[in-house]
């Protein structure tokens, strides 16, 4: 777990626009189980995420965190319980399953830029051949988020000519354009170089002050005390605690917790 | 201060190389004789090539007749390669019975194929699309219309009479055309999730590949009209051409497996999560970088497609090499090397489509590499 870094981005965050929905569910997910072939991964998961909230997923490698949000767009399958995303249920209907994809953003570890194609041509697929939307209207779009993430001099360039953190925000903006109602983060800075973890954590802040709707995989534990609402703790499959960042993480209830929290925290 | 510390005072300047890196002799040094080993082996391959070469020019040019000459120079004692043979058949190799009135027919499709191809596999050349358009829908149908006639008041040329280069191109050109985009979908079955689909192109592509390409042509010919209606028949050419192309189709498939195999899982991933169909994250995200991993296998899978064309003389078609080998009995030019000039003569004819085809392939390689990258 050497990547754990508790570095926090130095600016007092904007609260006006985050506001956690009381009525509105976003996710929604209930007694839900998956297995590889015999192994038990994911145990009786249930989560039910409110629109604008910001929940940041912790735990040991292994634990389940990053097969918990890739089931929510089905990269993964589960084979028990319900998940509803924006109040559609996702099943083998791959109608659904593309419906649900169009409006959950999601960013991976490692970028998975689309290496053969310009950042803008990364930008700019998915709103022009999912959404119908016209060339340069889509270029308009990319261009406004490019420089949302800082970096709209490069969107004539391929992926392989940026730098590591230069390709997670393009990775970020790649998802935005699709204007999404949620998104997933899969470690997103966890195969970054030190000197670039902040630039990406100061986009994704600013997006959580949009009160945009976000699961987060991280160890960046700065960020959980900073952006998120709800702190969930995950180990061998299951949720084992859950809480408010303060009280996550000054007051843990369980042992693996409390653990989990001396090893990380100095 | 203590010992450790340093600092520059003065820049070094930039003094010339005490002994010469660059010239023939140092090359030669370095490549030829930089060792003992090195220094035999050179000179074995000097004294090998003048075993070799001066024969061959002898061969190939001193002795050789050339065009234009007689049956009589080719019959005198220790002659050389009788081109004269080639010059005066030259009009078979390339048509074979093709009637000779109506040779502007072939003609015309050579000089189409070619106004048509160069602009296509020229990079800079703007209208790809139209190029293309052109090319893969107009031009076989105006092709067949020119080559085979019976409409437009053209003579009816029967496939029979086709021959020679004619057929080694339009077998190899179609083959090409169709091998890879089948093979792509064979790719893509046996990757698909569906187990009808997926079982039919395993069993498509593990069936032809353990048989030989004569196997394919034989069944093309002898089984193909049992299992069509009474009384019809399927042009010989025809059962060439799909017998050559699905043979082909299975070996690329499994070479463009290969490259998306390549691809990187996040890949599938990425175009997944943003919503992309099937079709599209297949089209846009996988192939593109897919085939551009498998260049070098395709271009292979190309070239020894284009020199199997040679076995469709099993079918009853007389491509170049046939029709080579037909000429080569002709009495009018009975000589000693009469057939051993006609075998080099197809050599080199194969020789040189197959190496333009390697060397575009490289051509494309280096620039799709430094296309995206540093």
């Amino acid at each position: 777990m050497s990547d754990v870094s508790v570095a926090t981005v130095e600016r007092s965050i904007d609260t006006s626009q985050m506001k956690v929905s009381q009525t509105e569910v976003a996710v929604e997910i209930i007694g839900m189980n998956k297995w590889y072939a015999d192994f038990h991964v994911l145990r009786d998961i249930n989560l039910k995420v409110m629109k604008g909230e910001r929940i940041v997923i912790a735990g040991p490698s292994g634990s389940g965190k990053s097969t918990l949000i890739r089931c929510i767009n089905r990269l993964e399958e589960h084979q028990q319980g319900q998940i509803i995303v924006n109040g559609t249920e996702l099943t083998s209907d791959l109608r659904r399953v593309d419906e649900v994809r169009r409006e959950v953003g999601m960013v991976f570890q490692h970028f998975n830029l689309f290496p053969h194609l310009t950042i803008m041509q990364n930008l700019t697929l998915a709103p022009i051949w999912v959404r119908g939307i016209p060339k340069a209207e889509a270029e308009a779009t990319a261009m406004k988020y490019l420089e949302r993430v800082r970096i709209p001099e490069q969107a004539s360039k391929f992926p392989g000519q940026l730098s590591g953190g230069q390709q997670q925000r393009v990775a970020i903006a790649r998802s935005l354009c699709m204007n999404p109602q949620i998104m997933l983060f899969d470690e997103p800075t966890s195969a970054l170089d030190p000197e670039m973890v902040k630039e990406v954590l100061e986009v994704m802040i600013s997006l959580a002050e949009e009160g945009m709707t976000m699961l987060c995989v991280t160890h960046e534990m700065g960020f959980a005390r900073q952006v998120a609402n709800r702190v969930i703790f995950m180990d061998q499959g299951q949720i084992i605690e859950q809480n408010e960042p303060e009280a996550f993480f000054s007051n843990p209830q369980h042992e693996r917790t409390k653990l989990f929290l001396s090893q990380i925290l100095h | 201060m203590t010992d450790m510390a340093f600092v520059r005072s003065e820049i070094a300047p930039a003094k010339p190389a005490p002994v010469r890196t660059s010239g023939l002799v140092v090359w030669a040094r370095k490549n030829l004789f930089a060792s003992v080993g090195d220094t035999v082996l050179t000179l074995l391959a000097v004294l090998f090539l003048i075993w070799v070469i001066p024969p061959l020019l002898n061969f190939l040019v001193f002795r050789a007749v050339p065009p234009g000459g007689t049956v009589e120079q080719c019959r005198v004692e220790n002659v050389g390669a009788c081109w004269a043979y080639i010059a005066s058949e030259i009009e078979f190799f390339i048509y074979g019975f093709y009637p000779m009135a109506e040779y502007w027919r072939p003609n015309t499709v050579f000089a189409l194929f070619a106004l048509l191809l160069v602009p296509l596999l020229w990079p800079r050349v703007p209208f790809k699309l139209a190029n293309a358009l052109l090319f893969f829908i107009p031009f076989p149908i105006i092709a067949v219309i020119l080559l085979a006639g019976g409409t437009f008041g053209l003579r009816y040329v029967p496939t029979e009479q086709w021959g020679g280069l004619l057929v080694t191109l339009i077998i190899s050109v179609v083959g090409i055309c169709c091998a890879l985009p089948l093979g792509i979908l064979l790719a893509l079955g046996r990757q698909s999730k569906l187990p009808i689909v997926k079982t039919l192109c395993i069993c498509f592509i593990e069936l032809v590949r353990s048989v030989p390409l004569i196997t394919v042509l034989f069944m093309a010919s002898i089984m193909l009209p049992l299992f069509m209606p009474q009384g019809t028949t399927v042009d010989k050419l025809v059962r060439a051409l799909v017998g050559v192309t699905l043979f082909s189709s299975a070996y690329m498939a499994e070479v463009v497996r290969g490259g998306m195999q390549a691809v990187g899982r996040g890949q599938y991933e990425a175009a997944a999560a943003l919503g992309l169909g099937y079709w599209r994250r297949m089209g846009f995200i996988i192939l593109p970088q897919a085939l551009k991993h498998v260049i070098p296998g395709i271009v292979g899978t190309f070239i020894s497609l284009f020199k199997d064309t040679s076995l469709v003389y099993i079918v009853g078609m007389k491509d170049l090499l046939e029709a080579v080998k037909t000429k080569n009995d002709a009495i009018e030019w009975a000589a000693p090397t009469q057939a051993v000039t006609g075998y080099i003569f197809a050599a080199a004819v194969f020789w040189a489509f197959c190496f333009s085809i390697s060397r575009y392939s490289r051509y494309w390689e280096n620039r799709l590499n430094t296309g995206h990258k540093r």
